[in-house]
């Protein structure tokens, strides 16, 4: 990945306070098209807000983002999804009561004209949901299984092909392999790498160092609410990197 | 014999969604024939079906409010006060002379904005749950539709304003006998359970209260606005209560300072035995109305086999828990823990 083109989406100077706590102190990051960025930190590092500044769900107290090269204001996940940018949460946010189409569709349902009335389109839920799972290789007994009923990297599947179902540019994953049984982990990291070659930008913050030194290209660890160090995988090591989280350069 | 056991088990899997969507339709198609073999000159009668289903014409109105409330994981229950204040208010008008048609319309304005006045106490106020601020209406809008009445029942209404509590649908030209009339009230039911059912079910707003009910965080970050989803569904929860106060006002003529007392435990009732579920997400318009029916045929039995209203506590009481038992077991075996 060349560092001279221009990042597909950098933010700058990124603040937030709750309250009287600062959770991020001006942090900066860029993530460029087709590369996969790493975000370790401990707990409490500031990672999961950084990735909800970015979602637009929360609001930053300070600093800018920038999506390719152009300034944008998020009031809402709506505005990320609108630019092309999704998140995977960590606690998935899938809705169990619904089948797995409803769910990759939640908030951007196909609609068809019933006269007056707009109502859901099932059949193309349905059609769209089977195409895409097929697209990302993954097996799920049908489109209209509940999530409740779904194993945990089933989940992060379902999870994964909901962000990248409407052309995602940048894909931000939280912690996309914690929750996984150790052969389930292979094929979530797959599914990151296939999604680097359609040139998605990939943003994962992980405790795993196998996961990141399997899928990224670049790694940058948090302390403290603040960029701490950054490189290249290729110039780093992990005992480096892990030192980074505890705060030891 | 194992393998007999196995057919069994696989035969029961198969059953099993079916039996999770109709099993409260059997258990009110049960329900009709124990009460037929029990009363077969009476209850299966033209006057004592349409008897039924003009008793629990309200009720229905007020449960199907509440069961999109319970679908969010919420609660309502000030709807029994919405009706009473609704009722108060359109009592208020006709006395006062005005024309049936604003008569008819000011019940049901009443009842949204009383909805919407939940809803957004909900929402802005920030409460910690729903249960809080409709206990709190519950209370203000019974108080409210005592001071506007002066606390004394207003009798005597037109027969416009009547016409969808009281009203009938002439049959005679099915040749059928006078006395065999369709009640409006029950064409009413019809319609509107129908069109809540095309909405939750196949709207984009109705696939979102179900989202917001099986997770309102997935809700959030689909960029669903929660807040207005919630406000819209306590509103629409006001207004069908506000349409029970007009089928009241038509039934008891009158508007008076019971009405509706404890009617929000009756509906909150009717979801739970229909299947919804207080964790929200989970139940279906037709179970709702297989709830009401049941608590419905459930009374008018007992009644006509003169058992004591205390033995009906009693027995609605029991299928509450029962209901909810048989729910708790089927999810056992449907969801992966």
């Amino acid at each position: 990945m060349s560092a001279t083109t221009n990042p597909l989406l950098e933010a700058k100077g990124i603040t937030k306070y709750f309250g009287t706590i600062t959770a991020l102190e001006n942090v900066n990051l860029k993530v460029h098209a087709g590369e996969c960025l790493g975000v370790v930190g401990d707990n409490g590092a500031g990672k999961s807000t950084l990735m909800k500044v970015l979602s637009g769900l929360y609001k930053p107290s300070a600093g800018s983002l920038f999506f390719q090269g152009k300034e944008e204001i998020l009031e809402s996940p709506r505005d990320s999804q609108n630019l092309g940018l999704e998140m995977v949460y960590q606690d998935l946010a899938l809705a169990g009561n619904l089948p797995i189409g409803e769910n990759i569709f939640l908030g951007r349902e196909p609609t068809k004209n019933l006269g007056f009335l707009k109502l859901l389109d099932f059949n193309k839920i349905k059609e769209l949901t089977n195409a895409h799972l097929d697209k990302l290789k993954i097996n799920v007994k049908s489109a209209d299984q509940k999530v409740e009923e779904l194993s945990g990297g089933q989940r992060q599947a379902v999870a994964i092909a909901r962000s990248t179902a409407f052309n995602a540019k940048v894909v931000i994953m939280d912690e996309p392999t914690a929750a996984l049984a150790i052969k389930e982990v292979g094929k979530v990291l797959d599914l990151i790498n296939s999604l680097k070659k359609t040139g998605v930008g990939v943003i994962v913050i992980s405790h795993r160092m196998d996961d990141i030194f399997t899928v990224c290209d670049r790694v940058m660890a948090l302390f403290q609410g603040t960029n701490f160090a950054e490189a290249n995988l290729s110039s780093t090591s992990r005992d480096e990197v892990i030192g980074w989280i505890m705060g030891k350069k | 014999m194992e393998d007999k056991d196995k057919k069994i088990v696989s035969l029961h899997l198969k059953l099993m969604p079916y039996l999770e969507k109709y099993g409260i339709l059997l258990l009110l198609v049960i329900m009709i024939l124990v009460m037929h073999i029990l009363q077969p000159d009476v209850f299966l009668s033209w006057r004592n079906v349409t008897n039924v289903f003009k008793q629990i014409s309200w009720q229905s109105m007020l449960a199907l409010g509440v069961f999109m409330v319970i679908v969010t994981a919420g609660i309502d229950l000030s709807v029994g006060s919405i009706m009473m204040l609704s009722l108060m208010i359109l009592a208020v008008v006709a006395k006062a002379g005005a024309p049936w048609y604003i008569v008819v319309i000011t019940p049901l304005i009443a009842g949204f904005l009383c909805g919407l006045f939940n809803g957004l106490g909900i929402t802005l106020l920030r409460m910690p749950h729903p249960f809080i601020m409709t206990l709190g209406t519950l209370y203000i809008f019974r108080g409210t539709g005592n001071l506007i009445s002066g606390g004394t029942p207003i009798s005597g209404f037109t027969d416009e304003v009547r016409y969808l509590g009281h009203g009938r649908i002439d049959l005679q030209w099915l040749g059928l006998e006078k006395s065999q009339y369709l009640p409006v009230s029950l064409v009413l039911i019809a319609i509107v359970y129908i069109i809540f059912w095309i909405f939750l079910n196949h709207s984009k707003t109705g696939k979102w209260i179900y989202a917001i009910g099986g997770n309102p965080n997935a809700a959030r970050a689909s960029g669903i606005n929660v807040n207005k989803i919630l406000v819209i569904v306590y509103s629409l929860c006001g207004f069908l209560s506000g349409i029970g106060a007009l089928i009241l006002a038509g039934r008891t003529d009158s508007g008076y300072p019971n009405a509706g007392l404890q009617s929000e435990l009756d509906a909150i009732a009717a979801c739970i035995i229909g299947g919804a579920s207080f964790f929200g997400g989970r139940g279906t318009v037709l179970g709702v109305f297989a709830g009401v029916m049941i608590m419905g045929i459930l009374r008018n039995g007992l009644n006509l086999m003169d058992v004591s209203s205390f033995w009906q506590q009693v027995l609605i009481g029991s299928i509450i828990v029962l209901a909810v038992y048989v729910d708790v077991l089927r999810r056992d075996l449907g969801t992966r823990k």
